[in-house]
């Protein structure tokens, strides 16, 4: 990064929660930064770790059940460390969030406009009657057709897309910086999905602010996001622009990933390979490489992916890094020669 | 209900460990016992513990139910009838004095005892001057008269005594002033003058002057008789008047300005006023008696369970207690019309065999449930005699002997029959099973027979041919009278006469011809001592016929109040005497 | 929502009709088919020494001969058109509504009803007011602080006040503080409110306190099972994404949810409290209508105990309308039609 620090900039960030089993290593060591304007993409499985890094960026974590170390730099000033009402006061104002399914995020008995408002005035001292009108507003803009009289309407009475869009609407209102986004289309069909990318590919430019989309389908990662993290087992093993991942990745996970891509041109039968096996436990990770037991490339290793850690190293591309045994040239032959032809067959 | 007094049971026990303190520590509160009895046990039976004459204060009452009524013409209940001499005066009353005094009828509205003639048919009263309604309006016969009329229409009174209308003269057909309005009455009352009234009767009753004390003499004023709704608004003629009157919640007695004590031997009327809640959780009565929040559980039938445990298991309680005994028999009813108990051998074979221990713990043991007796009458009936034609060494039953009559019965090995007893009440149950266990051992056979106590005389236990077809060879009964003498309590019991082949008499076992010429003979006595002479008789003769088995005569534990004074048990309401009581 | 209204009243008229009837059987009709005849029926309003001619004057005064749908229907006449009782010297017109007229203790049962119902309605408001405030505080911070010694202790408690029945800590309360400490009133004391508030509270405060703490109990492990469910909802995760104060995610967005549920148990709970709180004016001797019924019951007053129990049948008839209604405007997701 040219000088000083980036907006947002995550350094060795670890949140553990002990538990009577064993800790739970959930996020272990996860460092990259982005820019305002920029749209970083975290991708994973479910227990990747990824949406508890979410939490440890907004400081919602429980002190007495979690330990987080590492240091969170938003905009200059530190996160992990802050008071818990200072990073509060940045939640919903800097920083805001968009979730995964709005039927059940928004809540069944306050209208619309009732929840916007709210998160408006918590940052703005300003009457309801002004907060009604910037949520007017803003309704508007995420293309709500007649905002004034919609939002006195509950959340049950929108369409799915419709409430995503007033779930927009909410995280926008305070004009944050940072937007993470939590799945945000999965729980929608597919035409209301593009739509809502749009918006908020849209709204980020309007807004400039600097967006994480944190999912687990590569589609909407290949819509939005500028640079891609690919997370396994807490860390991150595959980091690089959205176009390296999607034209030389080097991590056999990362193909996984994109194996099980849903694609238009096949048949549904044949359209997801899935990877082979289950997610680690976070509380025993595998010894070696977290993805070892599940690669089908452990044996070219020589060993080493059940013995040592493999470290987050430089890869082919620029900004590119992989945590994998493999040397760079194997895994950009076995990708050209073995695994891209079968994707594409 | 009854579930949950037995856990309130465990509850108050409980309660005993937090509070035994505070109840220990209350002697201090007792004031001076100069010339008085000591607070021991029972210090209150038979004389006057706490003595004095201080005027003033309020007695504070409560009645775990509701009253049955205030109105002189129906109440039936003995509380009633001895707090009611505080705004009521009848003809005559019981003697407001302890010990066995207690017991006997003394002029109260009538100048003197009732005067017989005509062989005891006729039964003249001469009215006091001076006694005033609350309003100030003069007493005459003709109130006296017109109260004693009214309480006969049974439509309207329904819960009375029918003393009066089963001795008096009424015209044939007569219903009472109410709907046999206008009718001359005059062959039953007559009122020759103001202070004069004439009670002319069918046949000879020796023991009038008890009628004569029943609160149907107290007299009403016709002009201010509202029929079932007087309750409400008694007039007073004793000391005390209603202030306030919440049905169903509490009442208020006061002072009436227009009772002269001249006219008046026997009220002391020391306190300024009474106050009575009713509908009292009983529980809460008791304790409340202990803690000195109340004065007097008015309805004098003792404490309830848990506080009888507590009591027995506190000698400090214990001296705060009185244990009087009740004119009230526990007995269990032999029939003769069910075989083989047609045979007086076979029912002298249960009369060995019983345990009678075992039917006194049924009942409580010694000090709630009773005093083991083989008479029929108890002891405060003028009269009694103690004897006991069935002895056994401890009480617990003669088993040779039993064995001996069932022999001379012919059934030396013993037979089958039923025992009846009212399924809501433990206490039979309990004693029903005391005699299946000791009448097994001489080879009697017993099988338990619960019946609903709505009905228990109506159609089982009371009803003959019920009891002859069911063969219910036993049955449990109990029986108290209206007033402590002899008439009074054999009447109901042993005469065959009132047995209804309906159904509904207490009496269905004792049918001797000798017992009923002799309730003939006692009840014109005029002679009080004569009389009374007849009542040891009749016992004696239904037990030879062993027709009853006497189980126990009841006894009450009361709480003895510790702020007031005067306090003694009245011998013929068998609790304390409501109307000598102060506060100290 | 009008027309659902009336449609719910008329409904409730109609099933107040169906339950008198019920009742009316029970007492009436049951005996019957178990062989009663009128006159053991009468038996029930007669004294001890009552000939046979005083039972039978007495069930046909009452009636008892008619057939009991006659019956039923002069009671149900009585209501609209009142009825007149002969009392010997007077006669009592009972007016409309006439819900009966007590033979035992000579009353009209309508006025009685009403007279007791601001008893009941004390004990029932001040104990709800103290439950809602004790069980909702206890549960909410239980919840919150989860597994803490706060909620170890508080579960616990509710526990045994769940467990111990009125009769038990009604009486040792009484013993202890009214008895032994002297600091509340004893069984017994009721003072209306309108002719002084403050014996009216001091009075009702025991039974207040043990009403409360038996419903409290309840209310607690409710609330506590409520708010450990609506604190793992989504929105609570949006409303503290939106920086809102933990208080307010707590109470706004946690207790406002988990508080529906409890609103139906409490519109049942009161409902049925007015109806009459038996075992603590029982305890208590407090002149309420729950009291009144144990009452009657004992007495075997019948047209009290038909009353009695139509009042209370009346109550719990409103109340689950009222929360039907109440639901509707609380979670916005239901409709009523």
């Amino acid at each position: 990064m040219p000088d000083g620090q980036a907006f947002l900039e995550v350094k060795d960030l670890k949140i553990h929660f002990p538990t009577d089993d064993g800790v739970v290593r959930s996020v272990d060591g996860l460092t990259f930064k982005l820019e305002r304007g920029k749209t970083l993409g975290i991708v994973g499985e479910s227990g990747s770790g990824k949406s508890v890094t979410s939490l440890g960026i907004r400081g919602i974590y429980n002190h007495r059940n979690s330990k987080i170390s590492g240091e969170i730099w938003l905009d200059g000033k530190e996160i992990v460390s802050a008071s818990q009402d200072d990073v509060r006061k940045l939640r919903g104002n800097q920083m805001a969030m968009i979730f995964q399914d709005p039927l059940s995020a928004m809540h069944p008995y306050y209208t619309v406009g009732h929840q916007i408002v709210e998160a408006y005035r918590v940052h703005h001292n300003v009457s309801k009657k002004v907060a009604r009108k910037h949520a007017v507003d803003m309704l508007g803009r995420v293309g709500i057709p007649q905002p004034d009289r919609r939002v006195d309407d509950y959340p049950h009475q929108f369409s799915g897309g419709m409430r995503q869009r007033a779930m927009i609407a909410m995280a926008l209102v305070n004009d944050p910086q940072l937007l993470i986004a939590d799945e945000p289309t999965t729980a929608l069909d597919v035409t209301v999905q593009a739509q809502i990318m749009d918006l908020m590919h849209d709204l980020q430019a309007e807004f400039n602010s600097a967006l994480i989309v944190i999912t687990h389908d590569l589609g909407v990662v290949a819509e939005l996001a500028d640079d891609v993290l690919v997370m396994y087992g807490g860390r991150c093993i595959e980091y690089a622009s959205a176009a390296t991942i999607f034209e030389r990745p080097e991590h056999p996970y990362t193909w996984g990933l994109l194996g099980s891509m849903p694609r238009m041109d096949r048949p549904v039968q044949e359209r997801l390979v899935p990877i082979a096996g289950s997610p680690p436990s976070l509380i025993n990770l595998p010894k070696g490489c977290a993805f070892s037991p599940r690669c089908v490339y452990e044996e070219r290793t020589g060993g080493l992916g059940t013995t040592v850690a493999p470290e987050l190293t430089r890869a082919g591309g620029t900004n590119h890094l992989v945590r994998c045994h493999l040397p760079t040239e194997e895994r950009q032959r076995l990708w050209v020669e073995e695994v891209k032809p079968k994707l594409e067959a | 209900m009854r579930k949950s007094r037995a856990l309130v049971a465990g509850a108050a026990a409980l309660a005993l460990t937090l509070s035994a303190a505070a109840c220990g520590g209350s002697d201090d509160k007792g004031s001076d016992n100069s010339g008085g009895a000591k607070p021991e046990f029972n210090a209150a039976l038979t004389q006057v513990f706490n003595p004095s004459d201080k005027k003033g204060g309020t007695i504070r009452l409560a009645n775990s139910g509701d009253w049955d009524t205030l109105d002189p013409g129906e109440t039936y209940y003995g509380y009633s009838w001895n707090f009611l001499r505080l705004y009521g005066r009848g003809l005559l009353m019981f003697k407001p004095v302890p010990g066995a005094e207690g017991n006997t009828v003394t002029p109260d509205l009538a100048e003197g005892l009732g005067t017989p003639s005509d062989g005891g048919k006729t039964w003249t009263y001469k009215i006091r001057k001076g006694v005033k309604f609350e309003d100030g309006t003069e007493v005459t016969s003709k109130d006296v008269k017109y109260a004693v009329l009214r309480s006969i229409d049974k439509e309207t009174f329904p819960n009375g005594p029918a003393y009066f209308e089963g001795f008096l003269n009424l015209p044939e057909g007569y219903k009472g002033p109410y709907k046999s309005k206008g009718v001359n009455t005059d062959s039953a009352i007559t009122t020759p003058d103001d202070q004069t009234i004439v009670f002319h009767l069918k046949q000879a009753f020796g023991g009038f002057d008890y009628f004569a004390a029943l609160p149907q003499t107290v007299p009403v004023p016709e002009a201010k008789d509202t029929g079932a709704k007087y309750k409400e608004h008694v007039v007073s003629t004793g000391p005390y008047k209603f202030e306030t009157n919440e049905l169903g919640k509490s009442f208020k007695l006061v002072r009436n300005d227009k009772w002269d004590a001249a006219t008046d031997p026997n009220r002391k009327a020391l306190p300024d006023a009474y106050e009575v809640q009713l509908n009292v959780n009983a529980d809460d009565i008791d304790n409340r008696l202990l803690s000195g929040d109340l004065d007097v559980d008015v309805v004098g039938t003792g404490v309830q369970p848990a506080t009888l445990g507590r009591v027995v298991g506190d000698p400090t309680l214990k001296a705060s207690t009185d244990n009087p005994t009740l004119a009230r028999l526990w007995y269990t009813s032999i029939n003769p019309t069910v075989a083989p108990l047609d045979n007086v051998d076979c029912r002298k074979a249960i009369e060995y065999a019983a345990d009678k221990v075992g039917y006194q713990t049924a009942y409580g043991g010694p000090l709630a449930g009773g005093d083991i007796t083989g008479t029929i009458l108890p002891p405060m009936i003028p009269g009694y005699e103690k004897f006991d034609l069935y002895p056994s060494a401890d009480g617990t039953g003669d088993v040779a002997k039993a064995k001996e009559h069932l022999a001379a019965c012919g059934q030396p090995n013993g037979f089958e029959t039923n025992i009846a007893y009212r399924a809501e009440r433990p206490k039979e149950k309990a004693t029903a099973e005391a005699l299946q266990q000791s009448l097994a051992r001489v080879g009697i056979k017993l099988t338990l027979k619960p019946f609903p106590q709505g009905d228990y005389f109506s159609q089982y236990a009371g009803n003959p041919p019920y009891v002859k077809n069911n063969k219910l060879g036993l049955n449990l009964n109990g029986w108290g009278a209206d007033w402590n003498d002899g008439f009074g309590f054999l009447s109901q019991i042993v005469d065959s006469r009132v047995i209804r082949e309906t159904g509904g008499s207490s009496n269905t076992s004792v049918r001797i011809p000798e017992v009923d010429q002799l309730l003939d003979k006692a009840s014109s006595e005029t002679d009080a001592a004569k009389r009374d002479a007849y009542w040891a008789q009749i016992d004696k003769r239904v037990m030879e016929e062993a027709v009853i088995l006497p189980g126990v005569t009841a006894k009450s534990l009361l709480i003895r109040p510790k702020t007031l004074s005067n306090v003694f048990v009245s011998d013929a309401y068998n609790m304390y005497d409501y109307l000598s009581l102060g506060v100290a | 929502m009008i027309t659902y209204i009336i449609r719910r009243l008329f409904a409730a008229v109609v099933l107040l009709f169906i339950i008198s009837a019920a009742t009316f059987g029970i007492f009436y009709l049951i005996p019957r088919l178990v062989g009663a005849t009128p006159e053991t029926l009468a038996t029930r309003y007669v004294g001890r020494a009552a000939t046979p001619e005083t039972v039978h004057l007495i069930a046909e005064k009452l009636g008892f001969y008619d057939p009991l749908w006659l019956q039923y229907g002069r009671w149900v006449k009585a209501i609209f058109t009142g009825a007149d009782y002969n009392l010997g010297a007077t006669v009592e017109h009972c007016p409309a509504p006439c819900f009966g007229y007590s033979f035992i203790t000579k009353q009209p049962v309508w006025p009685e009803l009403i007279d007791r119902l601001p008893v009941t309605l004390s004990l029932a408001v001040g104990a709800a007011i103290l439950w809602l405030v004790l069980g909702l505080s206890i549960g909410t911070l239980s919840a919150l602080r989860r597994g803490s010694f706060l909620d170890r202790a508080a579960m616990t408690f509710s526990l045994a006040g769940v467990s111990m029945p009125i009769f038990f800590t009604g009486m040792v309360s009484l013993l202890v503080f009214s008895y032994t400490l002297d600091w509340t009133a004893p069984g017994g004391s009721y003072t209306p409110f309108t002719e002084s508030p403050s014996e009216w509270a001091y009075a009702l405060l025991l039974p207040w306190l043990v009403l409360a703490l038996q419903f409290s109990a309840q209310y607690a492990r409710l609330t506590r099972a409520g708010m450990l469910e609506t604190m793992g909802e989504d929105y609570i995760r949006t409303a503290r994404a939106k920086g809102l104060k933990e208080r307010d995610v707590n109470v706004k967005h946690g207790l406002r949810a988990a508080l529906t549920p409890i609103l139906t148990i409490f519109g049942l709970d009161f409902g049925l409290l007015l109806g009459g709180a038996v075992l603590t004016e029982q305890v208590f001797s407090l002149p309420g209508l729950g009291k009144y019924a144990v009452d009657a019951i004992t007495n075997n007053d019948l047209p009290k105990v038909l009353g009695v129990t139509l009042m209370a049948a009346f109550f719990v008839v409103v109340a689950n309308l009222i929360v039907d209604l109440l639901y509707a405007v609380v979670d916005p997701r239901v409709r009523l039609g």
